[in-house]
């Protein structure tokens, strides 16, 4: 058994980083602000001082450079991790990542590999207006050609990315940043646990059943799945029992745990910080349904963004947010029918 | 520095094949369209665009190349893919969309990708320069021999990627040469009208790296020009930005009436075109023998008939194989 420490995704991601780096040398790392300051969301720190400027490689605010630059290293050997500072910013450089990262293996027959990893922030809750708040998981996986997860937790975090540097495959690598144990962006004290120190991956594509259940599902990635686990506890009170499903991965989207927990009780919910109409919510739903259209007890529901740009003012973006209280009482509702 | 006469046998003999790629497969395309002019119907379906009258830039360039150095190449790619070496007869049958093709008839004409000798394109413009650049990246990273060439057309010189890439390519000092092919037409838009700057190669000031312009669309001046600039690279003393005026003997694509082009201009670059030109310069200075020029001729003819024929009895791809390759083994 390795010791295992109490960590934070962000020095969870940051081991991660620096183990694979000391094992593989063609691993190294590029995007703004993630050398010596150590990533304005901490998951490069102290990768700098250990490997130098040449492998942990500050860029110029430069994102359809670097990330084509990414996918060139990747097809000629290396394994580059790019940050993309917050996934808001995918707007400047999409093309570098749909039709170059995403689209190099199949172009080439599959003679090419494009191992690389894109590393970016999402979420909001803290007020910081609609250019960097978002989470836009659906807009990534809709495209084929990448692998998309995104952790809750700090043991997720590293094993995670550990598969995703090892990946032959493209993965974007979507973390909260309301998980991230930086104090300054509020933080979520059930994301930080126990990491062992040893290194280990965990396989993309799998979702995890964090708390089992006999009432309702409730299927949810990144910070939702805290807001669920949240409403299970309180609702345990009320003696109904929620399960909850981590995605972890939204591509590949693990449907048949999906479908084999809704095959037992018949309800679900599932809750997405991303925007509600065309996107994940909607694809598991139709997957559901698609497996068994008589598999629903009630109408599923789901608790996401709404189709509005992230307000800044503080009570609108509050109640714009999925939260625990949303989650219950939708849970409240659907017990009774 | 000059091409040996070996050098020069070498860029004229790839040119020939080059410009014969393209004459047969202008003809075959508008198999199946005609009379009505259907991109979708033929042996070759999709948007095609040739490369006649540009091949200068690409012989030029990939003759100071190996197999080892990459080379990104754009939407107009077959004389480049020519001179880098790519496997003719796969690349014949991706055109055809066959599952021979060098990726199954997954990418086709705008997307040769052969890891063979390192070439790949994209059809989107200026976005093969930041694949360019981090492949220059990685062999700097992995002290590796090699260089990487990014060819762009002249439209391209106005995209971000265009600015964004010349400017890490410099602060990182990396192995990597860009050359834009000036065919002074981006579609139907005219250089004069859509650029800032007589000169793209100018622009290279502003990313403290060396310009250098070349006005004659011909390979040996290519040659000369580009040698030192490749020279620089493979010492790591950093990337050059190339201009070279190029012509368009096509359209920008097949089935482009060029209407908007001035009257009598087409029939001014056909005049000149550098084919012809530089096969009476080797025949003037006995580089070659006029028997010589037959003989490689008829070569170059057969190989491109039998790529043709490769292509057409290739097999088509199963349509259920389109799943196959969207993720990495």
């Amino acid at each position: 058994m390795s010791a295992t420490n109490k960590l934070t995704i962000a020095r969870a991601m940051a081991e991660s980083l620096a183990q694979e780096m000391r094992a593989d040398p063609n691993v190294f790392i590029m995007g703004e602000d993630i050398a010596q300051l150590g990533g304005v969301f901490g998951n490069t720190r102290g990768l700098y001082a250990e490997f130098g400027g040449e492998r942990v490689r500050d860029t110029p605010i430069s994102e359809t450079a670097f990330i084509g630059a990414g996918v060139g290293a990747a097809m000629d050997g290396m394994r580059p991790v790019v940050e993309l500072m917050f996934v808001d910013f995918f707007g400047v450089c999409f093309d570098a990542i749909y039709n170059l990262m995403a689209k190099n293996i199949y172009f080439s027959g599959g003679h090419s590999n494009v191992p690389m990893v894109i590393m970016a922030s999402t979420g909001g809750g803290y007020s910081d207006g609609g250019q960097h708040s978002q989470c836009l998981y659906a807009t990534f996986a809709h495209l084929p050609g990448m692998k998309v997860v995104a952790p809750s937790n700090a043991y997720d975090a590293k094993g995670l990315l550990t598969a995703a540097i090892r990946d032959n495959s493209p993965v974007i690598y979507l973390f909260h940043k309301g998980l991230q144990g930086m104090g300054w962006l509020g933080t979520e004290p059930a994301a930080i646990n126990q990491v062992p120190e040893e290194n280990y991956q965990l396989e993309i594509g799998k979702a995890k059943t964090v708390i089992s259940g006999t009432d309702i599902t409730i299927v949810s990635i990144g910070m939702g799945v805290h807001h669920a686990l949240k409403a299970a506890h309180e609702l345990q009170k009320a003696d109904i029992s929620i399960e909850v499903i981590d995605l972890c991965s939204l591509v590949p989207l693990d449907r048949e745990h999906i479908i084999a927990s809704v095959n037992k009780t018949g309800k679900l919910i599932v809750v997405d910080e991303d925007y509600h109409s065309y996107g994940m919510s909607g694809e598991i739903f139709a997957s559901v349904i698609e497996h068994d259209h008589t598999i629903f007890k009630t109408p599923p529901q789901r608790i996401t963004y709404p189709d509005i740009p992230i307000p800044f003012s503080r009570p609108m973006e509050q109640w714009a947010l999925p939260s625990t209280e949303k989650i219950i009482n939708a849970c409240l509702t659907m017990k009774e029918k | 520095m000059l091409p040996t006469n070996e050098q020069r046998r070498w860029m004229y003999r790839n040119m020939l094949i080059s410009r014969y790629m393209e004459e047969r497969i202008e003809t075959i395309y508008m198999e199946g369209k005609k009379p009505i002019f259907n991109m979708a119907n033929g042996p070759i379906p999709g948007e095609m665009h040739l490369s006649n009258g540009q091949e200068p830039c690409a012989v030029g360039v990939c003759c100071h190349l190996g197999a080892e150095d990459i080379v990104t190449a754009t939407h107009r790619p077959h004389h480049i893919a020519v001179a880098k070496g790519v496997d003719i007869k796969k690349m014949m049958a991706e055109i055809f969309g066959k599952k021979t093709g060098l990726s199954g008839g997954r990418g086709g004409h705008m997307h040769l990708f052969d890891k063979d000798v390192n070439f790949a394109c994209s059809g989107i413009i200026a976005q093969g320069m930041g694949p360019a650049v981090g492949s220059a990246l990685s062999r700097k990273l992995q002290q590796k021999s090699g260089i990487a060439i990014a060819y762009i057309g002249e439209g391209a010189a106005n995209q971000g990627a265009f600015h964004e890439t010349l400017n890490l390519a410099s602060v990182w000092k990396l192995p990597v040469i860009f050359i834009i092919e000036d065919n002074d037409w981006g579609i139907s838009v005219a250089k004069s009208t859509s650029t800032s700057v007589a000169k793209n190669s100018d622009r290279a000031a502003a990313y403290g790296m060396p310009g250098i312009f070349i006005k004659d669309n011909c390979p040996d001046q290519i040659f000369s020009a580009t040698a030192a600039a490749i020279e620089q690279a493979r010492r790591g003393d950093g990337p050059t930005l190339i201009e070279i005026k190029t012509s368009r003997l096509a359209g920008h694509f097949m089935g482009d009436a060029e209407d908007y082009r001035p009257k009598g201009e087409k029939e001014n670059l056909l005049m000149n075109d550098p084919i012809p030109t530089y096969r009476q310069a080797l025949l003037d200075e006995n580089v070659i023998t006029l028997e010589e020029d037959s003989a490689l001729v008829q070569e170059t003819q057969q190989l491109i008939e039998d790529a043709i024929t490769f292509a057409r009895d290739s097999d088509e791809p199963a349509p259920e194989e389109a799943l196959e390759h969207v993720f990495a083994h």
